[in-house]
């Protein structure tokens, strides 16, 4: 209906702009709140959330009952909710676009559906018309003609949706969220919202978590809890670990230095009434002999460190090194997180120095080369005097050049060659410099004018 | 009333005297640098399980206060892994540490796990952390500039930590000036001169020039200071001929009370 025609017909209507973002965030938020009932839920966008309750209905007293919670608790923040129960998903949503409430036992399907419009199963508007047109009003006409005449006109894709609203068929719905492998949680009668009963309850429920985990001997490699406040909000916080966790002090640490270090702390508004702990990556843990020499227990003392230190300020922000096969002296190293990386990094194989040579290469490496100038006596050989950083530096000893090639094979424009010069100034600091590109070769002369090569300051001795 | 002042005197330097020895019967580890003249200003070595500043002498000589705190990392550390914690601002301002820079030096680059700290807040909790568990060889805190975050109370809860887990741990500071701390040893280093050598001999070995201005149990002193990368520990330069600054003599060390005195040389 065209807007003139809307206003002619209510004057006081007032009007708004679609807003299919906020409208995303909304359907989104309803679904956060909604993993309380089940961890699967699925979005059927604009306007729609499937629940796969399999399993999770006796927790709630029976279908009729949990329905009847979802819907009040929905209700109550203001939504207009219709819902439905059925074997297929694709059969409850067309039940939930013309009468809410139902409930269909399994194998009622099909009665459940015959009497609704075809515009209920959710086709494209293409096909609804089509089928209009063809006077097919119910799904229970578009249901009695042969199935290979609704397929030559309508697409297979449409039998198939057809079938699964009759239930003779059913296709999974896809959860926004991977099932975890453990969940445990805890529901309160009276909303609560002190530190200390969260605390509590968090070191309670990663009992129950390292329980259930030891039965078939797992470690959780990541956890998350997940705070639901009394209005729907929910909070999730996830922390991850170098090496499975068996141990509930474990958690309970690890869970405090993560609440602890959060940039907006965990805000219980009128409080929360489900507290939920799960484990979403378990592994296998194999039992280590401790022996006599403690270096087994001394890694694992690290990697704990390790994953409070990240637990606290992020997993990135604590690595270790990896040598990677390179000469670049900016690409010879990678810095790769602890966590996952530990084990890799202790056995890893760099390059030896070379026995009563002095360092060849710098304690400190600059990450962005500094352009420095340069005065030097030949045109090619090492600098005499250079200034960096706004100090003039008198070079006492040089020597070099050391030619490092850019990769061809990696580097797509053009990368000039280095010359890399380690010397000394009169102060006796120890620079690494290069010369960005060779003489007469890649540095030619334009037009008879010589070009002045640059310099970097890339690195500095100890 | 002379004599009761007197008898004051000697109840608080007895309590002084007791408090200190009960420190010290927490830390009687110690492991040589390697420097004769170093070893016997700190007592025999470098006490591990404390916590020993190092200042850069000036923001330049940045790189050669981390070589030496990487030396004492390894004099210290052995073969135990090493934590680094850096804050983000010194990267910038004074490079990165090359691992390949770290293993020309001697060090185990395996051993190294590096914390990058967003702020001074941050890497100094981390530190405190860290230093807590013996798992650990040495702990190194590199902040740039004054950090009015380590105070004394800081300063204390690091010496805590450092000597319930017998961790060492070193402080790096560049552009800083010193503060009231509890650190056992405090170091000022730059760079020194390459000893003269002949031509087309190696020359760049790490030369430092160590003042050592603060030692809780010995003389102060300043030394030229060669971190030889093979041995893994500090020497005396071979060849030297510039005279070293001697350490002022206006200074007394603090020494414990019933250390016999000493007078730096």
């Amino acid at each position: 209906m065209p807007l003139a025609n809307a206003r002619a017909i209510c004057p006081q209507l007032t009007v708004f702009d679609a807003d299919e973002a906020a409208d995303a965030a909304a359907l989104n938020a309803i679904a956060d709140a909604c993993d309380r009932f089940t961890p699967l839920v699925a979005l059927d966008g604009p306007h729609g959330l499937f629940l796969d309750i399999t399993g999770c209905v006796h927790l709630f007293g029976g279908e009729a009952a949990m329905m009847r919670l979802v819907c009040e608790r929905l209700t109550a923040q203001g939504f207009a909710v219709s819902a439905a129960i059925a074997g297929t998903a694709v059969c409850a949503r067309a039940l939930t676009r013309q009468l809410h409430g139902r409930i269909v036992r399994d194998g009622g399907e099909a009665d459940a559906v015959r009497p609704l419009p075809v515009s209920a199963l959710g086709a494209d508007a293409a096909i609804t018309g089509g089928l209009r047109r063809a006077g097919l009003k119910t799904i229970g006409d578009v249901a009695a003609r042969a199935p290979h005449e609704i397929t030559a006109r309508f697409g297979a894709d449409f039998t198939c949706l057809l079938q699964q609203a009759l239930g003779q068929g059913d296709a999974p719905i896809s959860p926004r969220k991977p099932l975890p492998d453990y969940i445990v949680e805890k529901r309160f009668a009276e909303p609560v919202a002190t530190a200390a009963v969260i605390s509590a309850t968090l070191s309670g429920l990663a009992q129950m978590l390292v329980a259930a985990m030891a039965q078939q001997g797992k470690g959780a490699r990541r956890l998350q809890a997940c705070f639901f406040r009394t209005d729907g909000a929910v909070r999730a916080i996830a922390v991850d670990t170098g090496q499975p966790v068996t141990r509930a002090e474990v958690i309970d640490r690890l869970f405090a230095e993560r609440l602890e270090a959060l940039s907006d702390p965990l805000d219980p508004g009128f409080g929360f009434d489900l507290i939920r702990l799960s484990a979403g990556r378990t592994e296998i843990v194999v039992q280590q002999q401790r022996d006599l020499d403690a270096n087994v227990h001394d890694n694992d003392e690290l990697a704990a460190l390790i994953d409070r230190i990240a637990a606290r300020i992020g997993g990135r922000r604590v690595v270790v090194h990896l040598p990677q096969d390179s000469h670049i002296p900016e690409r010879a190293m990678l810095a790769a997180p602890a966590q996952q990386h530990l084990a890799a990094a202790m056995l890893a194989a760099w390059p030896s120095r070379v026995e009563g040579e002095p360092p060849l290469r710098p304690l400190r490496l600059f990450e962005r080369p500094e352009q420095i100038k340069v005065i030097a006596e030949v045109p090619d050989g090492p600098p005499a005097r250079f200034v960096w950083r706004r100090a003039s530096h008198a070079v006492v000893r040089a020597e070099g050049p050391e030619r490092v090639a850019m990769e061809w094979w990696r580097c797509q424009g053009e990368m000039l060659t280095r010359d890399y010069f380690r010397v000394e100034d009169e102060a006796g600091l120890r620079f690494w410099l290069y010369r960005d590109g060779l003489y007469d070769r890649e540095i030619v002369q334009q037009q008879g004018v010589a070009v002045q090569p640059n310099w970097f300051m890339h690195g500095l001795f100890a | 009333m002379n004599g009761a002042r007197v008898s004051t005197l000697a109840t608080l330097r007895g309590r002084i005297g007791r408090i200190e020895s009960a420190g010290d019967a927490t830390t009687p580890a110690r492991v040589a640098l390697g420097h004769a003249e170093a070893d016997a200003a700190l007592q025999g070595g470098l006490a591990t399980g404390a916590i020993h500043e190092v200042f850069a002498a000036a923001g330049r000589q940045a790189a050669a206060a981390t070589g030496f705190v990487a030396g004492l990392a390894a004099r210290a550390g052995g073969r135990r892994p090493l934590l680094w914690v850096r804050q983000d601002f010194a990267e910038v301002e004074s490079g990165a540490l090359s691992i390949s820079g770290l293993g020309e030096l001697g060090l185990d680059p395996r051993a190294l796990v590096t914390v990058r700290a967003a702020d001074a807040d941050t890497a100094l909790r981390t530190a405190a952390d860290a230093l807590a568990c013996d798992a650990l060889g040495t702990v190194v805190l590199e902040v740039w500039g004054q950090a009015r975050q380590l105070d004394l109370v800081a300063s204390r809860r690091l010496t805590l930590a450092a000597q319930l887990s017998g961790v060492t741990g070193l402080l790096l500071r560049v552009a800083a000036e010193p503060q009231p701390s509890t650190a056992e040893t405090r170091w000022i280093v730059g760079a020194a001169h390459s000893p003269p050598a002949a031509a087309f001999s190696p020359w760049g070995a790490p030369v430092f020039d160590a003042q050592l201005v603060r030692n809780r149990h010995g003389p102060v002193g300043r030394w030229i200071m060669e971190w030889k990368c093979d041995e893994c520990l500090f020497d005396q330069p071979a060849a030297y001929p510039r005279p070293v600054a001697a350490a002022p003599a206006h200074r007394p060390h603090q020494a414990p009370a019933r250390a016999p005195q000493r007078r730096a040389g």
